[in-house]
């Protein structure tokens, strides 16, 4: 019941916001903090102390489940609601609603107008993406992938910059075609489940037994791929994404890089693998070619763009390749890469924006040719910036580094070429970061711009995020340990 | 006190931290302080763990290890916070917080009144502790977050004073090519847990020995990729190209980083690793062939430099090809012997270098110098001292340990011969190139005044490291029992001695002949055709850059620019714009009349029919 009511207190709180529209900027953003913090009280309990809020690890043969809610939905099509958190979806709901947090600072002083529905929409989307991290029925998951997408859509066609109707557009028709691709498939699915056992049923761990193979087996399977590679997302259909990021306030941006993201990646491990295992067998070679074609060639994108938010949105699109590259060479260092990879990017990439977005927020531009020599002007913002630049960078010590040096080594297992490839994407993404330092906070103030350095609670949010990649850099095992038994209930090998 | 062991990194942690969270409030002496004493309080530790260290080693025990915490554990993979110390890393750690402090008390000096004080010590101590946490390593992975972290240090030092455009360029230039290396040294790392199950180093050495076969396959891959991430760190063929530019930085920087440690970071994974490369002979003669190419080359290129700077930078590159060449005939204690004498004489004779630039006011071409010996007589002897060094003129430091290098190259059997003649070479060219610089910027027509710029903290480290360049020829360093097998004595006839004695004086003797006696005119030299030619080919490293900049550099660019748009966006868009005319056409089709759409219905009813009929 404590993931339904996580949902809940999100959903009481965005309708609360919006209602309280009226009575100024103040009251629904703190309607919004205090919804998210309670949210993140429970989360801490889950993580912490799951004892004293009446939770037992329930161990099955379908992985070791901390909380496992079952209800009747509409039995008459096996549709239920099942909700289930294990350790990895835990992570990924901590990540959530930490992130949540972050973008209401990041919130807090850049949105002045109806800010009640869009918190409304903020709080919305984080609820529909714990939804998507805990529902364990297809059609439930299904639902909650549609929920998380159009209060999305909303933040950024009403509080984006100046291309926002078209930036907004494009996010909705490339998620929904490829949403639709993946209801076709879950349909088939629960059809053909059907045929061979005459049960209507879209719960997860039923649809698991199907032993699709072959031509249709692939065709479903590709239904999911492509939904979650869209997500994720993976060249060559990535381009929603440069253009939603630029354009979204920049809480839509912190939220979009670091949680919406991460959804593609999960639904990959959770879903498309499991799923379809033979399939996702014949596909892995060519996943994984796209995984390191996402890392090689957005990177060499990202590195000839001016606009500074364009630029972080294709590196994300870079690290994410890590991702689908660890996912698909599925072994155990490999896929602990992979979720290391998306909790630490969830970070450094939420704090990128973040900056990006502040500092749009201040000299109204995101041109880099326009800006330099930040450094003299707002010393903490720059140091923050290098910081976290540093981290996407991979540099070990912090998390985005034991992410991708464990995709690597898992990958290399399977297959040397394509990680040769990929470790080039070490190379190239110092050539793409080390130039955002050089234009924007080291050289000349051409502009003489000036403007004040990091808020208190820009300041706070930083710091967090901080502590958080050191955290996963150098005690990493901590999250490795929780992730392991969902690993390994996926059919992962810990030698 | 060897248990203490973990404060020796930490130290310089905390003073790094400090430094930083002080957000540039911290008045210089107080940051001073705390910069330079952190480093001195780690050497403190590190000489409290040594003495413990000396006398386990004279009960037998010749390595202690001490785990702090678990890193990283998935299956079968393990790698922990682990420490590790042997006689290897002992001498690292001594000379990277002993010359290290020294180079930190200088730097109170060097740096007075930069409005950025505090963030130099920062990122210094920063440097010290990953420099640590690099030799200390238990595990190669470990291992590689030191190495990265020195790299990322580098960076920040190169580019430290950020508004010129240049420095940043350099210091760019600097981790991007080094990195090539370290991508490398990564599949090293990823092929040898793939192939032997673990990173653990000592572990490592043991199984390769066992499982693997001399010359085998999977022996020379793994030495070549973790050869790779050497040649990138320590500035050898081909990847030597961004040294020169690391020049950019404050001269402490460049004593500190770019002389005395990082750069020998390479020469000491592969005496770390050298069990490895005893396996892939092959592999290690192509370490001295490396090192024996990167030396003369290094040598020419430092032979026509003007900036003062330059020339030790490329003194070092090749210093370090010394180094290269001594791994590559199995002298793994002569190269880490080598690596300490030099860190002495090369620390001196940067920092030095600082002192004069300093009393020039910022000057760093040696022909705008000259006739300096009066005017900076504390200068003058504490470079001469250095630069005997570096010649390798007997009985400096420098001597010794280059000439147990040449000796062992000289009774290798395996083409250790063809290695001994590319040294002796060298060793002609130092003499000429080290006594050029020092002739052109002390003696000759004075062009500029120079003030010495005098105190204890400038002149102290310089004496200290003045008398160690002198006499740390004898310093015993204990790794025997690291590399066992090779401590024998080297004998050599009197007449390759004589060879290795009097070869530098030769480049001395000339170098006196061409810039004091004026035997030779340079300028008439380097101005005629070919003359020109040569110079210029030495001046840019033999056209390295030249050509990384046009395979590399331009193409990546000039594609990146060109396709920054993103050409699969075109696609999307394209579909999107055929859409937007599709629906233009069909809207043409609703004009509001009636004979439009009854013909237009006429002529659909015929062709259902006529599909119909025919079909």
């Amino acid at each position: 019941m404590i993931l339904v009511w996580l949902m809940l207190i999100l959903f009481a709180g965005g309708i609360g916001a919006w209602l309280s529209e009226s009575r100024g900027v103040g009251v629904p953003r703190v309607i919004a903090l205090v919804a998210v913090l309670l949210d993140l009280a429970l989360v801490i309990f889950m993580l912490l102390a799951p004892e004293s809020i009446g939770l037992t690890p329930v161990a099955s043969e379908q992985g070791e489940w901390l909380v496992l809610f079952q209800a009747d939905w509409i039995p008459r099509f096996g549709i239920s609601f099942i909700f289930g958190a294990d350790g990895f979806s835990l992570l990924l709901i901590a990540l959530t609603v930490f992130l949540g947090l972050i973008s209401l600072g990041s919130a807090w002083h850049e949105i002045k107008e109806r800010s009640g529905f869009f918190y409304f929409n903020l709080l919305w989307t984080l609820a529909g993406v714990i939804g998507v991290f805990t529902a364990l029925d297809l059609f439930l998951f299904f639902f909650f992938w549609e929920v998380m997408l159009i209060p999305m859509y909303f933040i950024i066609a009403i509080w984006g910059h100046e291309n926002k109707e078209y930036a907004a557009m494009k996010f909705f028709i490339f998620t929904q075609v490829s949403g639709l691709l993946m209801l076709l498939s879950i349909l088939m699915l629960v059809f053909l489940n059907y045929e061979a056992t005459e049960v209507i049923t879209f719960s997860y761990f039923d649809l698991l037994d199907n032993n699709l193979s072959g031509v249709l087996g692939m065709l479903l399977m590709l239904g999911f791929f492509i939904a979650f590679a869209t997500k994720l997302p993976v060249v060559p259909i990535h381009n929603w994404l440069p253009d939603a990021h630029s354009q979204a306030p920049t809480a839509g941006s912190v939220i979009l890089a670091g949680i919406l993201l991460k959804t593609g990646a999960y639904g990959l491990i959770r879903f498309t693998v499991p799923l379809f295992p033979e399939p996702s067998m014949a596909f892995a070679p060519i996943a994984m070619t796209l995984g390191v074609v996402s890392i090689l060639y957005t990177a060499k994108v990202a590195f000839a763009q001016n606009d500074l938010k364009r630029l972080i949105a294709y590196t994300s699109v870079s690290h994410m390749g890590f991702v689908v590259l660890g996912v698909y060479a599925w072994n155990a260092q490999a896929l602990q890469g992979a979720v290391m990879t998306m909790l630490a990017h969830g970070f450094s990439a939420a704090a990128l924006f973040m900056l990006a977005g502040g500092l749009q927020h201040r000299i109204h531009t995101r041109d880099m040719d326009k800006m330099g020599g930040f450094w003299g002007v707002a010393p903490k913002m720059s140091f923050m910036a290098l910081f976290f630049t540093v981290a996407a960078v991979g540099m070990p010590g912090l998390g985005n580094f034991v992410g991708e040096f464990l995709v690597l080594l898992g990958s290399f297992q399977v297959s040397i070429t394509t990680t040769a490839f990929a470790a080039l994407g070490l190379v190239v993404a110092a050539v793409y970061s080390l130039i955002v330092i050089q234009k924007v906070f080291h050289g000349e103030n051409k502009n003489n711009y000036q403007f004040d350095d990091l808020t208190f609670i820009e300041m706070a949010c930083f710091a967090l995020m901080m502590v958080g990649l050191l955290w996963m850099g150098l005690y990493p095992q901590s999250m490795l340990d929780m992730a392991e038994p969902t690993l390994r209930s996926l059919g992962v090998a810990f030698p | 006190m060897i248990d203490l062991l973990w404060l020796v990194p930490t130290i310089p942690v905390i003073g790094f931290l400090i430094l930083t969270f002080s957000c540039g409030k911290l008045p210089e002496i107080p940051a001073g302080i705390i910069g330079a004493g952190s480093i001195g309080l780690s050497f403190l530790f590190a000489i409290l763990a040594g003495v413990d260290f000396m006398s386990m080693s004279e009960a037998g025990i010749h390595s202690y290890s001490q785990t702090l915490w678990t890193w990283i554990s998935v299956g079968s993979f393990e790698a922990g916070f682990t420490l590790y110390l042997d006689g290897v890393s002992l001498v690292m750690m001594f000379i990277i917080t002993g010359i290290g402090f020294l180079i930190h008390v200088y730097a109170t000096g060097y740096m007075h009144d930069d409005p950025s004080f505090a963030r130099f010590f920062a990122y210094m101590n920063l440097f010290v502790a990953a420099m640590l946490i690099l030799v200390l390593a238990d595990n190669l992975l470990l291992l590689f977050m030191g190495w990265e972290g020195v790299g990322l240090c580098s960076y920040l030092l190169i580019g430290f004073w950020f508004k010129d455009p240049y420095n940043g360029y350099c210091a760019r230039k600097a981790f991007v090519v080094t990195r090539v290396g370290d991508a490398s040294m990564a599949l090293g790392l990823f092929l040898l847990f793939a192939s032997l199950g673990t990173l653990n180093i000592q572990e490592l050495m043991v199984l390769a020995e066992e499982e693997w076969v001399v010359g085998s396959g999977i022996a020379i891959a793994v030495t070549l990729l973790l050869l790779g991430g050497a040649v990138g760190k320590s500035a050898q063929l081909p990847l030597q190209t961004w040294l020169p530019d690391a020049m950019a930085g404050p001269t402490p920087i460049s004593a500190l980083i770019h002389a005395a440690t990082m750069v020998t970071a390479g020469v000491y994974l592969i005496a770390r690793t050298h069990v490895l490369y005893e396996l892939a002979p092959s592999v290690q003669y192509l370490v001295g062939v490396i090192g024996m190419i990167t030396l003369i080359m290094a040598g020419f290129t430092a032979l026509v430099q003007n900036d003062i700077k330059k020339v030790l930078a490329f003194s070092t590159v090749s210093q370090i090809g010394y180094m290269f060449l001594a791994l590559g005939v199995g002298a793994y204690s002569s190269a880490i012997f080598h690596l300490m004498t030099h860190a002495f004489f090369k620390a001196l004779l940067f920092l030095t270098a600082g002192s004069i630039i300093l009393a020039m006011h910022h000057e760093q071409d040696i022909f705008k110098m000259g006739g300096l010996r009066k005017d900076l007589p504390w200068s003058h002897a504490l470079f001469l001292i250095g630069t005997i060094a570096l010649v390798a003129i007997f009985p400096t430091a420098g001597y010794w340990s280059k000439e147990e290098i040449l000796a062992s190259a000289l009774t290798n059997e395996h083409g250790g011969y063809l290695l001994w003649l590319g040294g002796v070479a060298g060793a002609f060219m130092t003499g000429l190139y080290s006594f050029r610089l020092y002739f052109l910027v002390f003696f000759g027509k004075k062009t500029h005044d120079g003030h010495e710029v005098m105190g204890l903290h400038l002149q102290g480290p310089l004496v200290a490291l003045a008398i160690l360049s002198l006499i740390g020829g004898f310093i015993h360093i204990p790794v025997e029992e690291v590399f066992h097998a090779h401590a024998e004595e080297h004998h050599v006839s009197l007449f390759y001695q004589a060879i290795m004695i009097g070869l530098p004086l030769l480049g001395v003797l000339c170098a006196y002949l061409i810039f004091i006696k004026q035997k030779l005119d340079v300028e008439k030299l380097a101005g005629s055709g070919f003359g020109a030619k040569m110079h210029r080919f030495f001046f840019t490293q033999w056209g390295m850059d030249w050509l990384y900049d046009r395979v590399f550099v331009f193409p990546y660019v000039g594609l990146a620019k060109l396709n920054k748009k993103d050409f699969i966006d075109s696609i999307y868009n394209g579909t999107a714009s055929f859409t937007r005319y599709l629906h233009s056409v069909v809207i043409e089709t609703q004009t509001g009349q009636i004979r439009w759409y009854t013909m237009t219905m006429a002529l659909g009813v015929l062709l259902v029919i006529s599909i119909g009929v025919f079909a």
